[in-house]
């Protein structure tokens, strides 16, 4: 009996000990934590993902040997896509390092809305780029928070845009029937605010179908659309939730080519397991495409040559690799662009948000990182922290996903005063100071 | 030698009847607190704080909550979560909508909607029993959710379903570092820990006993099953209303309702469980059980320098967590708690056992 409650004494003594006694390291080290969820249901999307970026920070160590000499040391921690395991990890890894993390990509919207809370307390910048709150856009409420290249109401904006093109004009969804299948988690509601707000705008119907948590069971939701026959279906699911969303589109004899997915629910591991179901299906992507391109030479030479490699190396070339890649790209230029005005050294996670906020890629830059045609342009402002909002959308053909429309931006005539109400309203819920975070 | 209670003379009713009879207990007890209140707080680092301590207090309160339901009444319940979100959600309507309130008020408020939440759902304790009574409150469960996650109002129509709280405040002093939430969450686990100790010992716990152990034995000798069933019902509701609005206001900040899913319940259920059933004690060594083993056993193969694969590291967490829980069940049944009584007996007669 004793031992046993030893072992819970010693367990405790040692959890302690090792949020103390973070092991000696060299000083000259940029620490960054790296969530990630190899396990549970989400873990198929989750992986290639956390792959992309642990490659990416291993070529920016291979290559240049760190960032202008600093090396990068990252930890990963498993979170499970479970908010309080993440949030958990977060407070594991934040204080690690010489100068604690530099910045936390939290990659699940639960758990970027929990860290949301503890960003401006522990001074580290959450990079959530593509997924988070949408009103965090604006930076002078959310100053710590940096949704970068896409909030969810920019891709549904978008989405609504390319649908009005297909039908001849936004005028035209006058009367059109409108559904949404989302997971029912702060993700897939997010999206619905600006549905409503375009549905007022243009006189569609807006048809919400919530599905829960993990999403493999979704029978009844179709057996409804089959009944509502709406002309046009938006996918906001993730991980086994998309996979079967469109197999039972496929059940019902849901056209697949009236179905478009947000860039969460528009990978390989989406389309694959319905097979030729699957073919005709679309979605939007996060401004890159899949396949393999410039950067994959240099991941080659220093990184998979050399048996580095987290994936293998026929996976490098996959939509949620590939938006890893980037994701890590964004983090490392902003902590470079920090060095710049705080010198060649480890930086705090307060020097990197700077960075975060005057990160400005301008197309040369992009293309000198080996990125073209990737990404476009990103320029980052307090007043703007998506930095971008342009997007493209794909069609699966089959075999691999094809990029099929130009380039659309999102309309800030309907995003701009959305972002600016809800942000309003946190803050007064909040009871925040507003304003934009200055540095000397 | 260590824990013999011979020459404790009890002299009056009143020492007869206290809440810790023998003096080795009430001195542990004071010794525990005094530890927790004045020694802690000295070498506690923010993870300590806020990745163990804090989750295993408030867990603790959720688990004495169900144990009175459960462990105390015998009345097995399903519905914890929803009841922890009823709390979290009505302390987080009373603080948006009446902003001055004490944050005191707030909690209590949360304990109370939950305890006329699980008024209504006890009711069908009085007509069903065992494992029917189960699949009752998890009817409440997933009622619960569905009504927190569709009913807009308790989340302040709020466009992503999640909700944040503000700064909380205890007469002007702000609740926002690890440590002064530590010690606001303490204080509120030695109260209703203590109450519910209190509670257990006298009349109305003597009364869930007996409902637990033969009801219609308990009916004939005098007691009413509606008051018996009700007030558990009430009580244990309340506590774990407390806890899901401490949960949600001092841990989490900002929470959706899969934060309060059938997951949590079954949580809370296993921590009676390990911990042990009609114990007090057994709730906290349970919460702790259930909250620290899975972190340690992440942690575990990193502090030995083993290096493995993060998938690795969770599916062993996986595997070794269930593998314990098997262990402890099959060694005592009875639970954790259990094992402190036999230590207890034991002591009794150390070093010269016979």
């Amino acid at each position: 009996m004793q031992a046993r409650r030893l072992l819970t004494i010693a367990s405790a003594a040692l959890l302690a000990a090792a949020a103390y006694a973070a092991p000696a390291r060299a000083q000259n080290e940029q620490f960054i934590p790296h969530l990630v969820y190899r396990t549970g249901p989400y873990a198929p999307n989750g992986t290639p993902f956390a792959n992309g970026i642990a490659d990416y920070y291993k070529l920016i160590n291979e290559r240049d040997g760190g960032i202008n000499g600093v090396k990068i040391t990252y930890e990963e921690c498993d979170t499970g896509y479970l908010t309080d395991r993440g949030v958990e990890c977060y407070e594991r890894l934040k204080a690690r390092g010489p100068t604690g993390a530099s910045y936390v990509i939290p990659l699940s919207t639960g758990i970027t809305f929990a860290l949301t809370e503890k960003a401006p307390i522990d001074k580290i910048p959450i990079i959530s780029m593509g997924y988070g709150r949408s009103e965090s856009r604006d930076g002078s409420v959310f100053q710590w928070n940096f949704p970068l290249l896409g909030t969810y109401w920019t891709a549904a904006d978008i989405i609504m845009q390319h649908i009005g093109q297909r039908e001849g004009g936004l005028d035209k969804l006058k009367g059109k029937k409108i559904a949404l299948v989302y997971h029912d988690s702060p993700y897939g509601k997010e999206p619905i605010a600006l549905l409503q707000k375009r549905a007022q705008m243009h006189g569609y119907e807006l048809l919400l179908y919530p599905v829960t948590h993990p999403g493999v069971e979704q029978k009844a939701t179709w057996l409804q659309i089959r009944q509502n026959r709406p002309d046009y279906v938006l996918l906001w699911g993730w991980g086994v939730m998309n996979s079967t969303a469109i197999k039972e589109a496929v059940a019902v004899g849901y056209p697949r080519d009236k179905m478009y997915g947000v860039w969460w629910s528009g990978a390989e591991q989406d389309v694959r397991p319905a097979e030729d179901g699957s073919k005709g299906y679309h979605s939007i992507t996060l401004q890159h495409s899949a396949g393999q391109f410039k950067l994959h030479e240099d991941l080659k030479k220093y990184v998979y040559d050399k048996g580095q490699g987290s994936a293998k190396w026929e996976e490098t070339g996959e939509i949620l690799y590939v938006r890893g890649l980037i994701n890590a790209m964004l983090g490392i230029e902003a902590i470079r662009t920090a060095q710049d005005r705080f010198g060649k050294k480890p930086l705090t996670g307060e020097q990197v948000r700077w960075g975060l906020e005057n990160l400005d890629l301008s197309a040369d830059r992009i293309k000198q990182l080996g990125f073209e045609n990737e990404v476009k342009p990103v320029k980052v402002s307090c007043e703007d922290h998506e930095g971008a909002r342009t997007a493209r959308m794909q069609t699966w053909d089959g075999k691999n996903w094809k990029i099929d429309s130009d380039w659309y931006t999102g309309d800030d005539k309907v995003l701009l005063p959305m972002v600016k109400d809800a942000a309003a309203k946190y803050a007064a819920e909040k009871k925040l100071s507003v304003g934009c975070l200055m540095m000397n | 030698m260590l824990y013999r209670e011979v020459g404790q003379f009890k002299t009056s009713y009143q020492s007869d009847e206290a809440v810790f009879p023998i003096a080795q207990d009430r001195w542990f007890v004071i010794c525990l607190i005094a530890f927790a209140l004045l020694i802690v707080p000295v070498f506690a680092g923010q993870y300590l704080y806020t990745e163990v301590l804090i989750p295993v207090l408030i867990l603790s309160i959720a688990a004495i909550g169900l144990n009175i339901l459960t462990g105390y009444c015998g009345q097995l319940s399903l519905g914890s979560g929803g009841f922890m979100a009823v709390g979290a959600y009505a302390a987080y309507n009373l603080m948006l909508r009446l902003p001055e309130t004490n944050i005191v008020l707030v909690f209590l408020f949360g304990g109370v909607m939950a305890m006329l939440v699980g008024l209504v759902f006890g009711l069908p304790s009085l007509r069903i029993k065992g494992f029917y009574l189960a699949v009752a409150t998890l009817a409440a469960q997933f009622f619960l959710e569905w009504a927190f996650a569709r009913v807009k109002w308790f989340t302040n129509y709020a466009p992503s379903g999640s909700v944040a709280v503000g700064r909380i405040e205890l007469f002007a002093i702000p609740i926002d570092t690890p440590g002064r939430i530590y010690i606001f969450v303490l204080a509120a686990t030695v109260v209703l820990a203590i109450a519910a100790k209190n509670l257990v010992r006298g009349r109305i716990g003597r009364m869930w006993m007996a409902m637990r152990d033969m009801d219609i034995a308990a009916e004939i000798i005098g007691i009413r099953p509606l008051h018996a069933k009700l007030s558990a019902f009430a009580v244990s509701s309340f506590y774990i209303g407390v806890a899901g609005a401490l949960w949600a206001f001092l841990r989490l900040g900002s929470w959706e309702p899969l934060a309060f899913d059938v997951n949590r319940s079954f949580q809370v259920l296993f921590m009676i469980i390990i911990g042990g059933l009609g114990t007090i004690l057994g709730s906290f060594l349970g919460a702790a059980f259930i909250v620290l083993v899975p972190i340690f056993l992440n942690q575990l193969p990193s502090w030995l320098g083993i290096p493995i694969s993060t998938a690795a590291i969770s599916h062993i967490e996986f595997m070794l967590f269930g593998a314990a829980i098997i262990f402890f069940l099959i060694v005592e049944p009875h639970g954790l708690a259990r094992l402190w009584a036999i230590a207890k007996e034991k002591l009794r007669l150390w070093p010269f056992p016979y």
